[in-house]
Formats: structure tokens, sequence, C-alpha cells
């Protein structure tokens, strides 16, 4: 049945061994896809993301363009065999909500105002869910922007803090967002030091919160440094393949 | 698929920098001061046909809500447990730019952050909803209706939501045999239990100043807005970003200690209203007068 | 403006990285789009993953990915992709679709009795200028003028745009090269359309390899003397 695993153990690590301040083993990889302009594959643990960018390009239909600015158009998706029960591939109340929240994190990053009557397409599909698949896809939304050369003021690094069993921890996966009492995503643009993406989904005092904004800071300038080199790292493989 | 807004009205840059000069001379647009709320009327039981409902105006901002119980079946996961629903709705009537059809992104957005903050702190008793056990309970529907939009619907949206749920009662049930349960909506026996209230507090962020409870014209031309939910324990319960631009971390704490602050002169709004039922029933014609 | 630098010459960089930190105090924040860098606070950033460049302590990014926006006076290499009553449709590999007006290549142009496509058809590829461009309006093109117009024989190979910098090398200098040591006839568009024709296939071989080769690895030092080593062993291998 549905039995409350334990959160926190004796020894004051995680279900998966984890200490509260510790991320999951994350792999990042840019311009995994031939077609697009842009893209990134991003795994926190048994997450498992890839994103896409098109663009900018032509708008399609026409009238929808804005005389004075790109578009963005995000799209956050999960697969129907992601979870562990079959998710309908028809856009959810929560994608759509999603959907809208990482667009405007990437809206304040992008200069969008260099491409008027265009179109930024961003795609983000969830290949396996488990938990932390929102900010794991901003991560890949913005390498895949970087990637396909879009400027922009910063990278955004996403990661959630979750409260669970009393405990504020890092980088929640699935058990831990089922079963804890908060989870927290941020996104964080650590160069310019702006957060451009804040959700809390749980209950805290202020004293949590302030703490947990500054865990998830900390997880996040990790995971940003990892991006940097990810985008620096496909230069160096070239260098190799001679 | 969510896209850049492209039906909003152009904002004459001349009004932004309107804006921006009076900010810097510490003034609002409309007179207030930055942390101050604009008139809040509540009302409830404005619907007699449902279980519960209640009308909040914010300055012109007008948000109702109405609660209908039915019975149904609970969520696997979830077999001792009613189950509660927050839908939103944008109708024409209250927007020159809103179109008829299903919730869009805003709508979706403001009904989830909504729901969060009643669910997280776990606001409604859902644990005394259940008619059998696993097979039949009650299901609340909280359906926001939004009806003239001068900004900050959430806010609004969520006293009204709240009014309506400690307004609703529970329809009395007739007979249970086997699986098939007859109620009797004309009765209604007990109210709808309560844990918590809550209360949404929206912020809006432009440039270096912070502005409590933004009108429509303010929205269009912040930076940022930040909705905290907030328990009448003075817990945080929910929180949502929104807007183009980044915030600084810095800013948070100062944000949040805003929030709490207003949040308890939102609870005493809305404890006045609960305390004194008798005189915020009112019917709509009065309210509409 | 007085600036310390914290990169190398030819770095990579990505977008939020550090370049220089400002001296002084009178710093007004700017954009530079072109340059690829912005001022925040008092520290020079980029907006773009790319290849730093400095010269006489200014400093600016060469995209290493991205679009091509036309400009101005840009040669490019477009292809007929829409006929209209007055004017062709151009694709220019670019978010903005180029257009080429009917009196650019028809003299006296009458709409009534002459029919665009008996002219230029879809498909067809061109070799055409800028001649306006200012992003509220698709890009204004012309064909008239030395090496402009249909392409009618040779082929067209397409690059990334941002690479196309280094295939013509500073000064011309990797231009000249492919040129000179393959004997070949190129256009570089600047869109990353580059228009070939050889005197025979195994030169044209020969070209596009040292072409990819310089798309795949414009970030590396000393290109030039690498593709001309490439050029040299591939074509004496042949004798």
């Amino acid at each position: 049945m549905f039995e409350k695993p334990v959160l926190i153990r004796e020894d004051g690590l995680r279900h998966d061994g984890r200490r509260p301040d510790e991320l999951r083993p994350i792999k990042m990889e840019v311009g995994v896809l031939y077609n697009a302009d842009g893209s990134a594959y991003v795994e926190y643990g048994g997450t498992k993301v890839l994103a896409a960018v098109y663009g900018p390009r032509e708008v399609h239909p026409r009238h929808l363009a804005l005389p004075d600015r790109a578009l963005i158009r995000c799209r956050y998706h999960m697969a129907p065999f992601s979870t562990s029960d079959r998710k309908s591939p028809a856009p959810s109340r929560r994608e759509i909500e999603l959907s809208k929240v990482i667009r405007e994190a990437l809206e304040s990053l992008v200069f969008t105002d260099l491409y008027p009557r265009t179109t930024i397409d961003v795609f983000i599909e969830v290949l396996q869910a488990d938990g932390g698949t929102r900010t794991a896809g901003l991560t890949a939304a913005s390498l895949a922007l970087a990637d396909a050369g879009v400027p922009m003021r910063d990278l955004v690094a996403g990661v959630a803090v979750g409260k669970v069993g009393g405990v504020l921890v890092l980088d929640i996966d699935e058990v831990e967002d089922e079963f804890g009492e908060a989870d927290m995503p941020i996104g964080y643009a650590a160069s310019i030091d702006e957060i451009v993406l804040l959700q809390l989904n749980g209950v805290l005092t202020r004293e949590e919160f302030i703490e947990g904004i500054r865990l998830a800071k900390k997880g996040a300038e990790t995971i940003y440094k990892m991006m940097k080199e990810t985008l620096h790292r496909k230069y160096l493989k070239v260098l190799e393949e001679v | 698929m969510s896209i850049t807004p492209t039906k909003q009205p152009v904002i004459p840059r001349i009004k932004k920098e309107t804006i921006r000069k009076l900010l810097r001379r510490g003034e609002r647009i409309d007179g207030r001061r930055f942390e101050e709320y604009r008139p809040i009327k509540a009302y409830i039981n404005v619907v007699p046909k449902a279980e519960g409902s209640a009308l909040v105006r914010l300055g012109n901002t007008i948000v109702m809500t109405g609660v209908k119980l039915e019975v149904g079946t609970p969520f696997p996961d979830r077999p001792g447990e009613g189950v509660l629903q927050v839908n939103a709705e944008f109708v024409p009537l209250a927007s020159p730019t809103f179109e008829p059809g299903p919730p869009d992104e805003f709508a979706i957005e403001a009904a989830r952050v909504v729901d969060r903050c009643l669910r997280e702190p776990k606001a409604v008793k859902l644990d005394e909803l259940v008619i059998i056990p696993g097979k039949k309970v009650w299901l609340v529907f909280n359906d926001i209706y939004l009806l003239d939009h001068d900004g900050n619907i959430i806010d609004a949206g969520m006293m009204s939501s709240m009014l309506a749920l400690n307004n609703a009662r529970i329809p009395s049930i007739v007979s249970i045999e086997g699986d098939n349960i007859v109620i009797d909506k004309k009765v209604k026996e007990k109210p709808l239990g309560i844990n918590v209230n809550v209360v949404a507090v929206t912020i809006g962020l432009i440039d270096e100043y912070i502005l409590v409870d933004p009108t429509l014209e303010e929205e269009l031309v912040l930076d940022s807005k930040i909705t905290i939910g907030i328990d009448e324990n003075n817990r945080v319960v929910g929180i949502q970003k929104t807007g183009m631009r980044g915030i600084k971390p810095s800013t948070l704490e100062n944000i949040v200690d805003i929030a709490l602050k207003k949040g308890v002169e939102l609870h005493r709004v809305l404890g006045e209203v609960l305390n004194n039922p008798q005189q915020y029933s009112k019917t709509l014609a009065e309210i509409m007068k | 403006m007085k600036m310390k630098i914290l990169v190398a010459n030819r770095q990579i960089v990505r977008p939020g990285d550090v370049l220089a930190i400002i001296e002084g105090s009178q710093i007004t924040p700017k954009y530079l789009p072109e340059k690829h860098i912005y001022i925040h606070g008092n520290r020079v950033m980029t907006d773009i993953v790319g290849l730093v460049n400095i010269s006489d302590n200014e400093i600016q990014v060469i995209p290493l990915e991205g679009k091509y926006i036309p400009r101005v006076d840009d040669v490019v290499i477009g292809m007929i992709s829409g006929v209209g009553l007055t004017n062709w449709i151009v694709d220019i590999n670019s978010p903005y679709s180029g257009i080429l007006n009917a009196n650019d290549v028809i003299e006296n142009f009458n709409p009534i009795t002459m029919n665009l496509r008996d002219y230029l058809d879809i498909g067809d590829y061109i070799i055409a200028k800028i001649i306006a461009f200012d992003r509220t309006r698709d890009p204004l093109l012309t064909v008239k003028g030395k090496g402009l117009g249909r392409i009618t024989e040779g082929v067209v190979v397409r690059i990334k745009p941002s690479r196309v910098p280094r295939v013509i090398g500073r000064k011309g200098s990797m231009l000249n090269l492919l040129t000179s040591m393959t004997g070949c006839n190129i256009v570089v568009g600047q869109n990353g359309l580059i228009w070939i024709k050889c005197r025979d296939e195994q030169r044209l071989e020969v070209l596009i390899r040292a072409i990819r080769r310089i798309e795949a690895r414009s970030h590396i030092r000393g290109l030039t003397e690498e593709i001309r080593l490439f050029l040299e062993k591939e074509l004496g291998r042949r004798g």
C-alpha cells in the first residue's frame, strides 16, 4: 500500500543515502539533436530531460508576430511512458502552468528585442520523471538556447529544495516530493545573481524559506558551473578528433 | 504551448515613466502607499443555491467563488479523503482582453496557485468528507469566477475561495443502499470542516520598488510579481513568481516580511466576515447596488 | 574606459561569463549586441557562446553558433522560395526572408504581361546583396552588380553562418588560401551558403572537405596553417 518511507534516516542521511545538501548525480550534454538549432540532454538522477530550441525563426501564423521583439514559445511536456502510471499525452493543467513559468524564466534572460517579428521555440520533453522535472527542464532549455547561439544575459540553473521529515534538503526526488512537506523549485542565474523561477508547493516558516533559498542557490551554483563546463566541452571534443 | 502574450494592450512609454517618476517620489498612481491594499469588501452566501459562496471586491476587481459538493469516488491513493478541485474562469465579461474558451494559462495558473495554498496546509478537512471509505466521498468543487479585472486576481480569488469554503455546508444524505447514495441538496447539515484559513499576498516589483496589491495598470508595467500564501499561523504555504524579469535573492527576505505583515491584515478582514456571518451575508442585488 | 581584462584572446566564453572589470566609477549599463557584450554593474559580460577577440584594449565575442541576421551590404546566397506579382521571396537561411523586386531583374517590368517565373523560378539559387534592412521589414535584395545574379553552375555548400568569418579569415586570408591552392571559384555568402565551381571533381571534393574542417574546427588556433597542410597533403597526393 502507500506507506510513507523513512525520508531521513537515523544517521541523518536521506532515503537514497544523500546528505541533505547533496545533489543527485547530474549529467548533461549539448548539441545532441541533429535537426534543432540548439539542444541539450540533462539528467538529475532518475529524471531525464531533453530540450530543443528552434529559432529565432519566422512566426507562423504571421499575425502572431510582435513588431518589437521575438516571441518565446515554450512547451514543457511529459512523455506518456515517463511516469509509473501512463500519463496522457494531452497537455495537463500542470504542464500548461509549468510551460508558463519556464517561459517567463527564459524571457527574463533572452535578449528578445534583437529579433522582432520572429519566434524562439523551446521544447522540453521529460523522458523519465523522478522529481525535479521542471528544474531539470529549465536547465536543459537554458543549455539548448546557448547551444543555438541565442543571445542572453546569463544561463539559468534549476534546482528544487524540499522539506522532508522536518529537514531542508537539496534536489528532491519523486519519493521526497510525494511524501515530503514542501517542494520549492527555483531557477537561478548565478552570474547576474537573479532568481528567474520561484515556486513553493508546501508549508515553510519564514526562517525555513530564507534558509531554503540559500540552500537552493548553493545547489544551483554547482549546476551552473557544470553547465558552463558542458558548453565548453562541446568544443574541446572537436580538438581531440584530429 | 506557452507563448509570449501578444494580446495585451500596448503600454504608452510615457505611462511607465509616469509611474516610475511617482515611485521615486514615494507615490503610486492611485495615491496609495507602497504597502497599502485597496479597499476590500467581502460578502458571503451571495449565491444561496451553491453549497457555499462569496464575493470579494478589491478596489475595482471583483471575484466570486462558488463551492459545489457532489458525491463521487476518491483518488485511489487517497481512499480516506474527499476531493478538492479548484478551477478559475476568466469570463469575457470581466475584461476587454478576455475571450470565450477554455481557461488559458493565466486562469490555470491562478487556480493552481490557490489550489496549492489550500492543499498544502490542509485548509479543508478532507478526511471528514468520506461517505463509504475507498468508494464514495464528497467532491468539493471550488470555482473562482472573475467578474471584473483590475489586477491582483489571485489575492481576491484566494479570499473569496476561503470565504466560500467556510460558508459551505454539506448536503444531507437521505439514504445509503450499497453504493447508491441519495442526497438532498436543499437540506444542508453541517458546515464543511476547515483546519486553517489561508490568504494570498501579491507583491509587484518594479526597479527597486515593492508594491503590494498591484492594479492592472501597475501590473502591465511591473518587472515581476510574487504571490505568497500565508496561513493564520504565519506560515508560508505557497509561492508563485510570475512575470518576465528576474528578482534579486537579497530582496526576498524583505518581500516575505512584507507579505507576512500584510497577511495578518488580510486574516483580520477574513476573520471579521467569518465572525459576523449575518452582517456580511448579502444578496447580489444588494452588492451590485 | 579603463578595464581589466580577465580572458585571453580566442578563449571560449559562454553567456554570463565575465570578460573584464571596468575600473573607475562612471559606469553606465550598456548592451552592444553586435559585439556580444553587455555591461552589468562594473563587469563586462557576454551574451553568447563564442570566442573572445581582443585588439587595442577593445573586446568583443565572435559567436560560435547562431542564426544569420542580415546586414546591409552583405553578399548572400539565397534560394527563390516564393513568387509574388511584383517580387520574389528569397530564402536566405535567416529568420527574415529576402525580397527581390521584379524591376531589379527586369527592365520595364509590366506585371500584366510578364510572369516572374519566366525569369527566376522557385528553387533557383541567386547571389545577391542586401541593400536595405532594419528588422522591421524584410531585407531587400539586389542582383545588380559584379558577381551577383542567378547561379547556373557549380555547387552550393551550406555551413553554420557563425563559421563564415573563419572561412573568410583575417583580411580574407583563409579564402585566399582556399582559392589559390585549389584554383576553384568561391563565393562565400555571409548567410552560410558558399558557391563553388572547380575544374574537376577531385578538387571540388577536397575543397568541400576543407570547408567542413574549417566549420567544425573554427575555434582552434592556427587553423589557417592546419588547412594549408591539409590541402597540400590532399591535393599533392593526387600528384
